[in-house]
């Protein structure tokens, strides 16, 4: 679990990123910080591997203030995805997966036997295994960038925007095969998007951020759309809301029908790449 | 025409090759000033650079820049010979330490910029992911941004190398070896086939370092780093 508690940071020049916030994130869970630009919400999963320190406040991992670790320890602690995957152009892609392994002190051959079950777990060809970044797909680059992340294996995840550079297909099938590996893998993630269809999507929690670093509201998925705490929520979601709660409740019918076809599962990440696989087919 | 005639001349005849005139003697202590000056220089301007374009925030980052082009721009604005007789003057003639340093004072420059300008240029997004993953700084410089910043580091290190081989000529004229030799003694002894011998020597050298740094370049530098920026 996951804890702020009075939050805020403050920049020099006197700009709030983030005020007062107290959240709790639980463990297992998809929690997702959405929000426009500006609010926060990328400050805010910052704070938590300590790429930024808050002002005022603390950030607890467990029960444990993370200004107490120091920051490369807690970091090789929590798995990492950023937009555009900054994937390391020098190193192949068995290596960018293994940079955590490597830097924990891992064998080598351990570490390049991890990286290929990672390869095969997020639906990446083994013969992608040699080649560089630049010879990937923005969609496989970003498969890359969530296996890197898993290398250690590591309870907590940082997702900082990291479908939001892929077409809308592309994203679309990896935002299915992400809910399908977290099913299996029940990592506390904490999600930053912009984008309230994604974050209604993925999240088991949702917390709506508003510019000036306010948390405006924090609930389930269910509850924004039924009852929007205020008016910027309301216009967060968007004119369409009531298409998005049809939308939402059809897709959890949907994933019950899934369940009960999990013997398909396999065969579907193989299709993987291929636009429109899955759940995303019953909303037609 | 005639000139290199003599010039080529000059290189058959037998007491070339032997002695302490020699060319093999000669080369030898070309040699060996050229690399301890490309010695010195590496240690000082590579981990200067490497660090300086490492710090992207707080003062020292906002200063560093400046530094660095304004040093660089000053140092080609030196005339070497000027700084060698100051060496000279300075310290005692005939040691090898008058030499050494308009050499380094002249090949600085260009590691330290490139080194510089290509860790400067290896994207946020990469230096946030490995930090994010838990690199420490000497972590991040080592493993990410040297790595990135290669071709460039490398396109400093061999401008520096063939300043200072084609430099080191200078040795001579204070009382040092070298291929700078023929061309002083040529000039003082109004032999004009030594003469061009010793700058064909010097030419000859510079283009084998040449070559040596393309070989260098594609055996270190990474192949997904060339693809980069071949794509870009």
């Amino acid at each position: 679990m996951i804890t702020f508690e009075g939050v805020t940071k403050r920049y020099p020049d006197g700009t709030v990123a983030v005020d007062t916030l107290d959240l709790e994130i639980p463990a297992g869970r998809i929690t997702v910080l959405v929000g426009p630009s500006g609010c926060g919400k990328t400050t805010s999963l910052r704070m938590i591997n300590r790429m930024v320190d808050a002002t005022e406040g603390v950030v607890a991992v467990d029960g444990k203030n993370v200004r107490e670790i120091d920051p490369p320890t807690l970091r090789r602690g929590i798995g990492y995805v950023i937009q555009q995957a900054g994937l390391f152009p020098h190193r192949t892609i068995v290596d960018n997966i293994a940079t955590v392994p490597f830097l924990l002190g891992w064998d080598k051959k351990k570490a390049r036997a991890r990286s290929h079950e990672l390869m095969e777990r997020v639906g990446l060809d083994p013969k992608l295994a040699k080649r560089y970044p630049a010879q990937l797909s923005g969609g496989q680059q970003q498969r890359v960038g969530v296996a890197r992340a898993l290398a250690a294996d590591p309870p907590i995840m940082l997702m900082d925007e990291p479908f939001s550079a892929v077409d809308p297909i592309v994203r679309a099938s990896l935002q299915d095969e992400f809910l399908r590996l977290q099913n299996d893998l029940e990592k506390t993630i904490v999600f930053v998007t912009h984008d309230i269809d994604e974050a209604i999507k993925l999240g088991h929690k949702i917390a709506v951020f508003q510019v000036g670093g306010k948390l405006a509201q924090y609930a389930t998925p269910e509850e924004i759309l039924d009852a929007p705490a205020d008016d910027f929520v309301r216009d967060f979601l968007g004119g369409e809301r009531g298409i998005k709660r049809l939308r939402f409740f059809q897709e959890l019918d949907a994933e019950e029908a899934a369940e009960q076809a999990t013997e398909q599962a396999a065969e579907q990440r193989a299709a993987a790449d291929r636009p429109e696989a899955g759940s995303t087919a019953a909303e037609r | 025409m005639n000139a290199i005639l003599n010039a080529l001349e000059w290189f058959g005849r037998s007491e070339q090759w032997s002695g302490v005139d020699g060319i093999p003697n000669r080369l030898l202590e070309h040699l060996w000033y050229s690399l301890l000056a490309f010695a010195l220089t590496v240690l000082i301007a590579l981990p200067l650079g490497l660090l300086l374009g490492h710090v992207r925030q707080g003062r020292l980052a906002a200063v560093s820049g400046f530094v660095v082009t304004s040093s660089a721009n000053a140092a080609r604005a030196l005339p070497t010979l000027g700084l060698l007789i100051l060496a000279v003057i300075l310290t005692s003639a005939g040691d090898l330490v008058p030499i050494l340093i308009p050499l380094v004072v002249l090949a600085v420059p260009p590691v330290l910029v490139n080194a510089y300008a290509g860790v400067q240029q290896v994207e946020p997004g990469l230096r946030d992911a490995a930090e994010g993953m838990g690199m420490t700084a000497p972590q991040v410089i080592l493993r990410l941004e040297l790595p990135v910043a290669l071709p460039l580091v490398l396109l400093g290190l061999r401008t520096a190398a063939i300043q200072i081989v084609s430099t080191a000529t200078l040795a001579a004229y204070v009382g040092l070896g070298g291929f700078g030799r023929y061309i002083v003694d040529g000039y003082a002894r109004q032999e004009y086939d030594r003469m061009a011998g010793g700058a064909i020597l010097v030419a000859v050298l510079a283009v084998v370092i040449q070559l040596v740094f393309t070989a260098l370049r594609r055996f270190v530098v990474s192949p997904g780093t060339r693809l980069q920026y071949a794509g870009s």
